[in-house]
């Protein structure tokens, strides 16, 4: 459906679909949507080799607004899903995108288990720290003593840093971004997908509906006595996302240092931007490759396995070898 | 002589003949001692004679110390199951002793550890409780002392030959021709005691040195030392034992057909690269691991193309991980599997949902393991049938095809992908512990009775580039939609878990679920009318009689057993193997069970949850239940005497198959 020409460049309307959209007024998914689209568009990928995979909730539903392979899976399991894709398709851009409670609520197993990996693909974390498709219970992302409108009483259970545990995990690309500053959430799509490896972007996000604490003004900044907003960009302080190719050991511990110290910043002041690209991890392919030689010039999903008459290419004598006794 | 232990189990002894054709040998010793070596290089010795080989795997989940032993049954003949009772028994420790002894039949002979006779039952370590107190009350009954010495007494008395071996003096014995160290000599144990079994039946030689290279392959130091180690078994027998009361003696067999030693993961894993597979994830789970880690070990191989096949394997974080990334990779075109057991296939539950409403060509083997919860983890049962069945909420078609031999495992791991990309579902390949861990030899699989099928793809380009998404989900008269590929151009589309339009996009429209609904479940009938009778159940024995034995699953090696056995006594029964559990075949049953009198079902789970398929589906209800759900398989000889009894006119309805000595 859509395809670049010499003479025509794509535009974010190519990854555009005419179907309604049954998000409520004002959500934050609509500004990560357009910041997709608009990422696909620069990116100029050919929409066939899209798969974009959610989980569920109301996040869980962007797969339906792009005319990709649009992929909505279960609660909790857009990474194994996703990996699936990926794996025997290597071809494919896979994105994934989910929420705060399906990420590292139900899905918290695989957020871990997909950062030992290194698998190149994008996941992108849309966190407005509620439930939203069942009415505004507290999400993962939630603070210790909130109480959004939504919780009878304050929240008694603590929150979980996103970013930190991307880092601690495996994840090679982190970053953050604010729904409601699409441009900077485009850059940070492109590079997470141009990244060769497992990327991660934490978007925040107001949920007009059930969160009433950390809406559009106070992102804005406007209950603060400076007025200023609170999301400030680490593009415009110096610090330096990058784990060059080739870092040793000692390299790579001062730089998840400089993260930290960053990633704990929280509050009247919250960075944005690029934490870390880390490029000196192997990614999932090349580790498979070590031991499937031809495996991204015949990847699962095209290994020829049978002749025209359908006849197994398969040979097993040596396998049946192994276990001759006659 | 058995059945004093408990009073649970009639066993039949067998009467002494000079037998050279047949041999049904046990091996038993803690876990991490090498048993599974030792009953390797048996097998193989025989198996290298010509012989047909049948083996039993019993172990604890556990990695170190607790008892595991290895029934091997061989013959000139196909055998295809184990034998409860057996002629030659190999201990080398007191646990094996313990456990064992009374299963060796009158004529038969046993080798024990000299340093084992003094010890008390009561301080074999690991010997369960209940197995203890049974033993020791069985010997005070006789007046013999509870000590392993009056084990051997009791089997003395029941004219089984106990060879004594010191296994430390021969070990010295090798360590000072070899001039190696004690403990390296000591390694050899278990080809020790294979040889002195071998040499008890003199069997050849020559093919105990052909099974030692084929188990050690290419490390010759190794052979070499195991070698000397036989040589020196064979003579210390020749030496030592007075063999004349003992009647069994093992020739090889002319036969040169060509053959190999298998067992039913390692089938399983075979069929799937026949098949194509290029995809599989799973978690370790007993006893689903093995096939996966075999996949590993071979995961690239010759194809007839010239390149190197691949098939890439992932061990995920857990089933759930497991089920929806092979369901990931399914949407791709590759032909994609996971393997599992029944605690994994509990947790696969929603995806095999997911699989099943996006009509994904999904293969997942079923393992089934004693249960409930961890259950009998490293047992057997065929408990998980209703569960495969019904796995899932709603209803979604699924294919739930059963084997009931390593043969079966191999061609069934094949054509399940076949089903997968025909029908587009789910198709759940259920095997079971006994099978998975079963050894036979077998003439080598046939990759020509092996052709793909793939099943309607799409080819959305196909009439230039389509407008729009592609209808992924198009209403068909058989309800099978033809499937693009993620990656294709123009086949764009949308998958959901929910109830969605011909395009994939959600939807809760009444009129829309009802024509999805029903053209998902209309593929069963597609599947119902296309597949051919013999793929969904065989008949076994005499095809005309009326006596009629309803199974599926491993049993069917031990009921084939028996019927041949009432065969040769000119009684007729036959067996109706199901296979093909979803779709159910209704109308081939009715017709062949009509004529059923009586209808036995028999089955390794408490309540016959085939029988209750059958009746839930035909009306049919078995006349009598023989079930077995202690853990173990069944074994030929068992139910050829359960028959019988039906055959006399039992009253009983429901027999249970209980062995306290397994």
């Amino acid at each position: 459906m859509t395809t670049a020409t010499a003479d025509r460049k794509l535009t974010a309307k190519d990854f555009q679909v005419p179907f309604p959209n049954d998000w409520c007024p004002g959500c934050g998914d609509f500004g990560i949507i357009n910041a997709i689209q608009q990422a696909f568009a620069r990116l100029e990928l050919e929409a066939h080799k899209v798969a974009v995979v959610g989980g569920i909730g109301c996040s869980g539903k962007a797969p339906y607004y792009f005319p990709v392979y649009g992929v909505h899976t279960l609660h909790g399991r857009l990474l194994p899903f996703a990996h699936g894709i990926k794996l025997a398709n290597p071809e494919m851009t896979v994105v994934g995108v989910g929420g705060d409670g399906d990420g590292l609520g139900i899905g918290a197993g695989h957020f871990v288990n997909a950062g030992r990996r290194n698998l190149d693909m994008t996941y992108i974390f849309f966190n407005n720290e509620v439930y939203g498709l069942t009415k505004g219970q507290a999400a993962p992302t939630l603070a210790l003593g909130l109480q959004p409108k939504s919780l009878p009483a304050p929240n008694i259970q603590s929150q979980l840093n996103p970013l930190m545990m991307a880092m601690s995990v495996g994840f090679t690309w982190i970053g953050r971004g604010y729904s409601y500053n699409v441009k900077k959430v485009v850059d940070l799509i492109v590079a997470a997908i141009e990244h060769p490896g497992l990327s991660f972007i934490d978007i925040l996000q107001p949920c007009p509906t059930y969160n009433n604490l950390h809406t559009k003004d106070w992102y804005a900044g406007k209950d603060l006595d400076s007025g200023q907003p609170r999301i400030y960009w680490l593009d415009d302080t110096d610090y330096d996302p990058v784990i060059p190719e080739g870092a040793d050991d000692a390299a790579v511990l001062s730089k998840m240092n400089e993260f930290l110290a960053k990633v704990h910043e929280w509050g009247d002041e919250i960075p944005a931007g690029v934490f870390l690209d880390n490029r000196a991890t192997t990614t999932f392919a090349e580790r498979i490759e070590t031991r499937i030689e031809n495996y991204r010039a015949q990847p699962p999903n095209t290994r020829e396995i049978a002749d025209a008459s359908g006849k197994p290419t398969a040979d097993l004598s040596e396998i049946f070898d192994e276990v001759r006794m006659m | 002589m058995v059945a004093r232990l408990t009073g649970a189990y009639e066993s039949q002894s067998e009467t002494v003949t000079t037998n050279h054709d047949e041999l049904a040998w046990r091996v038993g010793g803690p876990q991490g001692s090498g048993v599974d070596t030792a009953a390797g290089i048996f097998q193989r010795a025989c198996a290298l004679g010509g012989l047909y080989v049948v083996g039993r795997r019993e172990y604890y989940s556990n990695i170190m110390g607790r008892h595991s032993y290895f029934d091997v049954r061989v013959a000139h003949h196909p055998v295809h199951s184990h034998c409860d009772e057996v002629q030659l028994l190999t201990t080398f420790e007191d646990e094996s002793l313990a456990r064992h002894a009374i299963s060796v039949v009158d004529g038969g002979a046993l080798v024990y550890a000299a340093k084992d006779v003094e010890k008390e039952v009561q301080g074999v370590t690991y010997l369960d409780t209940r197995a203890k107190d049974d033993l020791i009350a069985y010997l005070e009954e006789r007046g013999l002392p509870t000590t392993l010495g009056g084990v051997l007494e009791d089997a003395r008395q029941r004219g089984v030959q106990t060879y004594e071996a010191d296994f430390d003096k021969i070990v010295d014995l090798l360590a000072d021709q070899l001039g190696i160290v004690q403990a390296l000599a000591a390694r050899t144990m278990n080809t020790l005691a294979v040889a002195m079994s071998l040499a008890l039946v003199e069997y050849q030689r020559k093919y105990v040195y052909a099974a030692l290279a084929k188990t050690w392959p290419g490390r010759q130091k190794i052979i070499d030392m195991n070698v000397s180690a036989v040589d020196l078994a064979y003579q210390f027998v020749r030496d030592t034992y007075d063999t004349s009361e003992f009647a069994h003696r093992l020739t090889p067999s002319e036969s040169k057909e060509p053959r190999i030693l298998l067992n039913g993961n390692q089938a399983v894993a075979m069929g799937k690269i026949a098949a194509g597979l290029t995809f599989q994830s799973y978690y370790p789970i007993s006893p689903a691991t093995d096939e996966s880690t075999y996949l590993e070990a071979h995961e690239t191989f010759l194809t007839t193309n010239g390149d190197r096949g691949s098939v890439l394997i992932v061990q995920t974080e857990d089933e759930i991980s497991a089920v929806c990334m092979a369901a990931g990779a399914a949407l791709t075109g590759a032909r994609s599997a996971t393997a599992t057991s029944g605690p994994g296939f509990a947790l696969m539950v929603e995806g095999l949902g997911w699989a099943g409403i996006n009509e994904v060509p999904l293969v997942v083997t079923l393992y089934q393991r004693g249960g409930p919860s961890t259950g009998l983890p490293t047992r057997s049962e065929q408990g998980d049938l209703f569960l495969a069945l019904n796995a899932g909420h709603s209803e979604f078609p699924r294919i739930v095809l059963a084997s009931g031999d390593l043969e079966e495992a191999f061609y069934d791991a094949a054509t399940a992908f076949n089903y997968a990309e025909r029908y587009q579902t789910v198709v759940i390949h259920i095997l079971d512990k006994s099978l998975s861990s079963q050894t036979e030899s077998l003439p080598p699989f046939d990759l020509e009775r092996i052709r793909i099928e793939r099943g309607e793809i799409a080819s959305p380009n196909g009439d230039g580039e389509p407008e729009g998404p592609y209808p992924r989900f198009a209403l068909t008269e058989s309800g099978i939609s033809p499937r693009p590929l993620h990656g294709m151009p123009g086949g764009m589309h949308w998958l959901t878990g929910g109830e969605h339009t011909q395009y994939g996009r959600v939807t809760e429209d009444p009129v829309i679920r009802e024509q999805q609904m029903e053209k998902r479940m209309r593929k069963l009938e597609t599947a119902a009318r296309e597949i051919p009778v013999d793929e969904k159940l065989r008949v076994y024995g005499d095809p005309a009689a009326e006596f009629t034995i309803l199974s599926w699953g491993s049993n069917k090696g031990a009921i084939v057993e028996s019927i041949e056995r009432l065969a040769e006594e000119g009684l007729a029964a036959r067996l109706v193997q199901v296979r093909l559990m979803s779709p159910f075949p209704v109308p081939e049953l009715q017709e062949l069970l009509a004529s059923a009198r009586p209808l036995i079902g028999v089955e390794a789970n408490f309540s016959g949850q085939l029988a209750q398929v059958l009746r839930q589906h035909t009306g049919i209800a078995c006349d009598k239940l023989v079930v077995k759900y202690n853990g173990r398989p069944m074994a030929g000889r068992r139910l050829y005497e359960v028959f019988k009894t039906i055959m006399d006119g039992t009253d009983e309805t429901k027999i249970v198959l209980r062995n306290p000595n397994e």
